[in-house]
């Protein structure tokens, strides 16, 4: 009875701060813009402008809902959720901190420790494209086609070399579990580096890196709704809420692909090297270890804001060509390298 | 698919989609319209349908008097209206036969030059942002708020100027122009440079825009085109030199030539512009201080503009390209025949083989370093 409160308690209080963390990045989105190009960003909503996310949110949810006479229905209002949904559900196996010790019982901060970890994260993330797809058929308008097309394309060939970078993660750790790579990432390996995948796999992290960008549809590979081009692309049709759950599942995405980064490659909850778990107590070890997850999450967070603002758009074609021709022979020269390295040593 | 029997069918085919690109949408700078066939996204036929903003501008020369007509060409390239102001100015005063004072010339070459960098920091901008980088766009946005500043301050007007009047300008530059001008000169050159460190070396910006849409010379020269986008091509033409008018033989500055006429050279001979601009009107407001402070602003010309009968065709040098008029007068007050040369219209008749077998991305890169303006392309 217990497991099941404290399951039920951890799902609803991750997917609360989900939400939380992304409606903040949309205000973060459009005050880092502003950061970055020199102006104030939107400031007239609350303090800082901090509640203009709940004023957009308000305006999206009381917009008339209109279903173009020409799109196929079903799948037209299929999108959205299809998109939306994996986007929330991924994060079930994401860590956000170490454990917590309550009347005795050890509660693990991650809703759900699967023993295939990412593999379900890849799984799950796959199902997204199928919102963006059948969003774009749906609505049977040129520009989303286009833009439905696009993403395909770019989805499919990036979760290529994703999955080839995860897997020399795998080599590495032995395991799938998020939880027990990011246990592993504990002290030092040569005397001096942090023992966080990022040493280890550095090719990989890049690797990584950059078809995340790809996955979250992001600046430079925002090409399924590059607006200058096919308008809106696959959302082009789309309004009311069902366009705010697209653009919304995007910035839940990008929590999870963060989420994932850290785990992986910078530590997950880990200090470097100080093991604070050592000198405090278990609940206030809890609380830190998800702060500090909490804050390497926010920095790659603002990454995304960071590049989107920075880089230009690739073309349909070279992103084609980047990740065929570029990512996905390094990752296999990085999975060569990985396997040849712990074939000598171990 | 459609069956309006309007369409035009030769565009539907079993292999190739038909995509309408404008006269709304977010890149097609004003109300242009393209009409695409494309195989997946490779554009196999690309055709532009223009008129969208059609305001009759040369008819309407046609019923108001000749300074009347001045406010008007403000809404020619509405990026950059001074040179449409005195480009018609020219052409009047050309046809009867006045000369204006030189100080005034002065005044205009340094008015004209600033809106030369205003338009040419809204065409890379807008490229920018068409490229998906957004960032340069404001960096460039805020120094153009600077100089239609300048503008306001000198005529309060800041988009349409109605700047000067027939036969020179009906006011001086205002006295603290040097501090303001030496104010803006540093952060016109600052915002150019953080421009060129996001974007010229970038190499997802190169990938975007070397060989993209490229044109040779001797099409560009049949094909009518002028300004930034022939010197591209590797034509060394400007008007400012070849047929020097307002005094320009007298400073000293070099004309940027590309090599392959693709979007970057577009893109760069743009940039260095801007940079020769500045120097350009450093030069002109060196010998602006020069001349007495009471140098006559006009020549002398009679309230009521009546040229004689005859014709004229009169062009500069605008940020575009060439802009000419043509002004045909009966003697009346009224002119006769107005007809405007914009420099874009030439260019964008050339679009179908600019963008011919290049992908829709491309199509909106190339509209862009055009700088295709509506309102100079449809009048």
């Amino acid at each position: 009875m217990d497991d099941w409160l404290i399951a039920i308690i951890k799902v609803v209080c991750i997917w609360v701060w989900v939400l939380l963390i992304a409606v903040v990045m949309t205000w973060v989105e459009r005050r880092g813009a502003g950061l970055i190009q020199d102006r104030p960003g939107p400031n007239r909503a609350g303090p800082w402008g901090l509640f203009q996310p709940l004023a957009d949110g308000i305006k999206l949810f009381t917009k008339e809902e209109i279903i173009p006479t020409k799109a196929r229905k079903i799948l037209y209002i299929l999108g959205p959720l299809l998109f939306s949904l994996p986007a929330f559900s991924a994060y079930a196996v994401v860590p956000f901190g170490d454990k917590i010790i309550l009347g005795g019982k050890e509660i693990i901060l991650q809703v759900s420790d699967v023993n295939i970890g990412f593999l379900f994260i890849l799984a799950i993330g796959s199902m997204g494209v199928y919102g963006v797809i059948l969003g774009g058929w749906g609505s049977t308008n040129k520009y989303s086609i286009l833009g439905g097309l696009r993403s395909t394309a770019q989805m499919v060939s990036y979760e290529v070399p994703l999955g080839l970078a995860l897997l020399a993660i795998v080599f590495v750790y032995g395991t799938f579990s998020l939880r027990d790579i990011s246990l592993a990432q504990q002290g030092t390996f040569l005397g001096f580096l942090p023992n966080w995948g990022i040493f280890k796999q550095p090719l990989g992290f890049i690797l990584f890196i950059v078809a995340a960008y790809a996955e979250a549809n992001r600046v430079p590979f925002d090409l399924p709704e590059a607006e200058s081009e096919i308008v809106s692309g696959y959302h082009t049709e789309y309004g009311s809420m069902r366009l705010g759950l697209y653009l919304f599942g995007e910035y839940v995405n990008l929590v999870t692909i963060s989420g994932v980064i850290v785990a992986l490659y910078f530590g997950s909850w880990h200090m470097p090297y100080i093991d604070l778990g050592a000198y405090l107590g278990p609940i206030s070890w809890g609380i830190v270890s998800f702060c500090i997850f909490f804050l390497k999450v926010s920095f790659f967070l603002w990454m995304f804001v960071w590049v989107r603002w920075t880089l230009p758009r690739f073309r349909y074609d070279q992103v084609m060509g980047l990740g065929w021709r570029g990512l996905i022979p390094l990752a296999l020269f990085n999975i060569f390298i990985t396997a040849l390295f712990i074939q000598l040593t171990v | 698919m459609n069956q309006n029997p309007t369409s035009q069918t030769s565009y539907e085919s079993d292999n190739y989609v038909t995509i309408n690109i404008g006269p709304s949408h977010p890149s097609m700078h004003g109300t242009l319209r393209i009409i695409t066939m494309t195989d997946g996204e490779t554009i196999v036929k690309a055709e532009p349908d223009i008129g969208y903003l059609h305001r009759g501008v040369e008819k309407l020369g046609e019923s108001l008097t000749y300074h009347q007509f001045i406010p008007i060409t403000d809404r020619l390239n509405y990026c950059s209206a001074i040179p449409n102001n005195v480009s018609y100015e020219m052409a009047v005063e050309k046809l009867m036969g006045v000369e204006v004072p030189e100080k005034a010339q002065l005044i205009r070459v340094i008015m004209m030059e600033l809106a030369r960098i205003a338009d040419h920091q809204v065409c890379i901008g807008i490229l920018g942002v068409d490229l998906g980088a957004f960032t340069p766009f404001f960096y460039l946005i805020i120094q153009r708020e600077e100089i239609y500043e300048i503008f306001e301050w000198f005529n309060g007007a800041r988009l349409t100027n109605t700047f000067g009047r027939i036969g020179g300008v009906d006011a001086d530059l205002p006295d603290d122009f040097e501090e303001r001008w030496e104010e803006l000169k540093p952060n016109v050159r600052k915002a150019n440079d953080e421009t060129e460190k996001l974007l010229t070396h970038n190499r997802i910006w190169m990938d975007r825009t070397i060989g993209i849409s490229a044109f040779s010379a001797e099409d560009a020269l049949n094909r009518g085109f002028t300004g930034p986008c022939l010197r591209a091509c590797g034509v060394k033409r400007d008007l400012r030199i070849d047929e020097p008018y307002c005094m320009y033989d007298k400073f000293k500055f070099e004309v940027p030539v590309g090599k392959n006429g693709d979007v970057f050279d577009r893109y760069i001979v743009r940039m260095i512009e801007m940079e020769e601009s500045l120097k350009i009107i450093d030069q002109a407001y060196k010998l602006y201080k020069e001349m007495p402070s009471d140098a006559p602003l006009m020549a002398r010309v009679p309230k009521v503009i009546k040229p004689p009968a005859g014709e004229v065709y009169s062009a500069l040098e605008s940020p575009n390209g060439e802009l000419g008029f043509f002004v045909k007068s009966n003697g009346s007050a009224n002119p006769y025949r107005i007809r405007i040369r914009p420099p874009c219209y030439m260019m964008f008749q050339a679009l179908p083989e600019l963008v011919k077998g290049e992908m829709v991305a491309d199509l909106i890169a190339c509209i862009s370093s055009l700088n295709i303006i509506a309102g100079e392309l449809d009048r």
